[in-house]
């Protein structure tokens, strides 16, 4: 299980600005092991979507690497790179304003396989309804009605449909439950396992709520200002966080039960911008750890356990 | 008595698809120091509920009927003189989205300025000193600085601190804020419930406090009103409700929720369906078409809120589950 499907290497993302730059992402590594979902948590703005996207060369990434099964990414161009994109599908929050509204369920999901050619007719027919019936949207009844006639929940339904009609290996979910009720984001959060054991898929599943990341995932990666600041199984670092931000993100995080324990540290001040962030560590303006060394070296990641990383000076006490 | 007394309180739309009942015969109270929290999903009618005490619907296009009383003063029928005194003094409201409270081409400070020289009658020098003052105390750093910003020069949690001081510029005994972090990242949520408890320590103040977020109610309410389709249909003290819940839905909301402690590839426990379109519920439960205890008199019948127990706490059902299961 644990050989590597997709490898990010000193990923980098600035958008121009003016005369300066907004740097999204500022060197980011990681990879995704074939099988597993990632989580990918943070606060907005601290560069998931655009590691997102970037990955998919939906954004162009301005440094480092991307491969998938070993073949690079960043550099692909024409039909290889449209070959790998199929591949690799992206899922959206925002479920309604990602489908067409004027366009019928069944052609929703049919796009990428008529634009690929890869089904027609009778086959692709019979495959648009097998994966409506899969995602619980009735062909009959519902594939001939519009998108615009459905809810929040059943638009993420067809999203996901149309994501897998390629038999994508990575599915990169961006925030596609942050949108919905909780009784509904059960529902989605239930089918996309399901569908995952099913179609044998990997995930990175980007969100910014950590219990339904929690939820997900195997491993969880947690962002600051385009930093990776630690990496790791997913119980281990929500239970031994080893960084000091993650630690903030996680005692803010209200666990719904009303005896749940209220000593909270609570982080101070907010994220400096993007346009200009500090030097050294990311997180060091509002690090209550924070020494002379942290603005000078930016942190490289370093393991604390077993598959657990770390990029800070001075991680917190291992307890375990 | 109450602070707040809410008898009967139905609100109804009038939409182009026919009349809405958006709030149905809700009765509700809080006392002094309390803070309610009222949980439902998208479209349960939490801010039409939380409006409506306000007296703050547009009259064309809605009918409000029953009664809510602040400080035993009527507000449903008032007239719009009276009701701005009692915004002035004694209610404040926060919405989800601070922008809605605060004009965009208005520097910060002239507008908390102007709403203290309106509600209190002070004069510009004094308005401005404690403008700054309540910057101050709302966490805003560098306040004579951010005095003269434009809200789209301050990010959301600080426009949503801005809000907050307008809010408090009276010293009011009740806020009604309405989802008043959920835009906002966990840190700076945190930072804006923790100013909102200090406030509320020091101000005295008694709070509804309207969310989706379980996290949020079970750890900063007192007591807890679950609304589905329009009504409530669970009440009690946070504790009795999360732990002693009767009423099916309230547990399907709360084990239908992710929660952290949760290993990786949980299983949750959805509820099938969805919110019923309040254009055209029936006679029974509204809940009954997703609910596993369903009988047939719940689809025939709709069940009345119990009377409250001596802990207050009250559900509607016909078949309620047990304690503790
Ligand atoms: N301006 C409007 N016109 C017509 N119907 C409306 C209007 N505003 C609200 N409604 C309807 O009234 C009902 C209650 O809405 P309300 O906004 O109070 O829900 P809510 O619980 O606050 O939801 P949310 O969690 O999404 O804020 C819903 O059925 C909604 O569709
Ligand atoms: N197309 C773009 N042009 C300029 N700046 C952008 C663009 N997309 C994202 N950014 C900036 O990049 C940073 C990271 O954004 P994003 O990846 O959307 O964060 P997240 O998904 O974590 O909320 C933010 O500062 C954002 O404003
Ligand atoms: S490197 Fe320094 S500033 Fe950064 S998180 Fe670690 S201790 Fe804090
Ligand atoms: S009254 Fe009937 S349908 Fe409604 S919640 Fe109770 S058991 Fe379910
Ligand atoms: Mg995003
Ligand atoms: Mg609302």
């Amino acid at each position: 299980m644990s050989d590597v499907l997709l490898s990010v290497r000193e990923l980098t993302v600035s958008f121009p600005h003016g005369a300066h730059r907004v740097s999204a992402v500022a060197g980011v590594s990681f990879d995704v092991l074939r099988g597993e979902t990632l989580g990918l948590v943070g606060e907005s703005g601290c560069g998931k979507s655009t590691t997102g996207k970037a990955l998919m060369r939906i954004v162009e990434p301005t440094g480092g690497s991307v491969s998938l099964e070993g073949v690079e990414i960043t550099t692909a161009s024409g039909r290889a790179l449209r070959q790998l994109r199929t591949r690799m599908q992206m899922i959206f929050q925002d479920p309604i304003s990602s489908l067409n509204p004027r366009r019928r369920v069944r052609d929703i999901v049919a796009e990428p396989l008529d634009c690929w050619k890869s089904a027609t007719g009778s086959e692709r027919d019979a495959l648009v309804s097998t994966l409506l019936n899969q995602v619980g949207i009735d062909p009959v009844a519902n594939g001939t009605r519009y998108a615009r006639e459905f809810s929040g929940g059943q638009c993420q339904r067809i999203s996901i449909a149309r994501s897998l009609a390629m038999r994508p290996q990575l599915l990169i979910c961006d925030e596609m439950v942050s949108a919905l009720d909780v009784s509904v984001q059960a529902q989605i959060l239930n089918l996309l396992e399901d569908l995952k054991a099913e179609y044998g898929l990997t995930l990175l599943f980007i969100a910014h709520d950590l219990a339904v990341v929690k939820n997900v995932s195997d491993r969880v990666a947690v962002m600051y200002l385009g930093t990776i600041c630690e990496i790791g199984p997913a119980d281990v670092l929500y239970e031994t966080p080893a960084h000091p931000y993650t630690k903030f993100l996680l005692s803010a995080a209200l666990e719904a039960d009303p005896d749940a324990p209220q000593n909270r540290e609570v982080l101070q001040g907010e994220p400096p911008s993007p346009l200009d962030p500090p030097s050294g560590c990311r997180f060091r303006t509002r690090c209550p750890l924070a020494q002379e060394r942290c603005a000078l070296e930016a942190p490289l990641a370093r393991e604390v356990s077993a598959g657990h990383q770390v990029a800070c000076h001075f991680p917190l006490a291992r307890t375990t | 008595m109450s602070l707040l007394d809410v008898q009967n309180l139905s609100v109804t739309l009038h939409t182009p698809h026919g009349d809405l009942p958006a709030v149905a015969d809700v009765s509700l109270s809080v006392g002094a120091e309390e803070t309610l929290g009222i949980v439902g999903e998208s479209g349960s009618g939490k801010t039409m509920l939380a409006r409506s005490i306000m007296g703050l619907l547009p009259r064309a296009r809605a009918s409000a009927s029953g009664s809510v009383k602040l400080k035993g003063v009527e507000m449903v029928g008032a007239r719009a003189s009276d009701l701005r005194r009692l915004w002035a003094t004694e209610v404040a409201m926060i919405f989800q989205d601070p922008m809605t409270a605060l004009n965009p081409v208005m520097r910060v400070g002239r507008q908390i300025d102007e709403t203290l020289r309106v509600r209190l009658g002070l004069s510009r020098s004094a308005a401005r000193a404690r403008a700054i003052e309540l910057l101050e105390m709302v966490g805003i750093p560098s306040p004579e600085k951010r005095y003269a910003a434009y809200p789209g020069q301050l990010s959301g949690g600080m426009r949503q601190r801005v809000v907050i001081a307008m809010a408090l510029a009276a010293s009011p005994s009740l806020i009604l804020a309405d989802e008043p972090t959920t835009g906002l990242d966990v840190t700076i949520q945190a930072q804006i419930l923790n100013l909102l408890d200090e406030l509320q320590a020091r101000l005295h103040t008694s709070m509804i406090l309207i969310t989706h977020d379980l996290g949020v109610v079970a750890t900063r309410t007192s007591h807890l009103a679950v609304m589905y389709a329009g009504r409530i249909v669970e009440t009690g003290t946070t504790r009795d409700v999360f732990a002693r819940h009767r009423m099916p839905y309230t547990r399907a909301l709360l084990e239908s929720s992710p929660r952290v402690s949760n290993p990786a590839h949980t299983r949750l426990t959805a509820i099938p369906g969805r919110p019923p379109n309040l254009l055209r519920l029936g006679e029974g439960c509204a809940f009954a078409p997703r609910c596993g205890f369903a009988s047939e008199r719940c689809h025939r019948e709709r069940p009345e809120l119990s009377v409250p127990d001596e802990s207050s706490h009250a559900f509607a059902c016909f078949n309620p589950l047990e304690v503790g299961r």
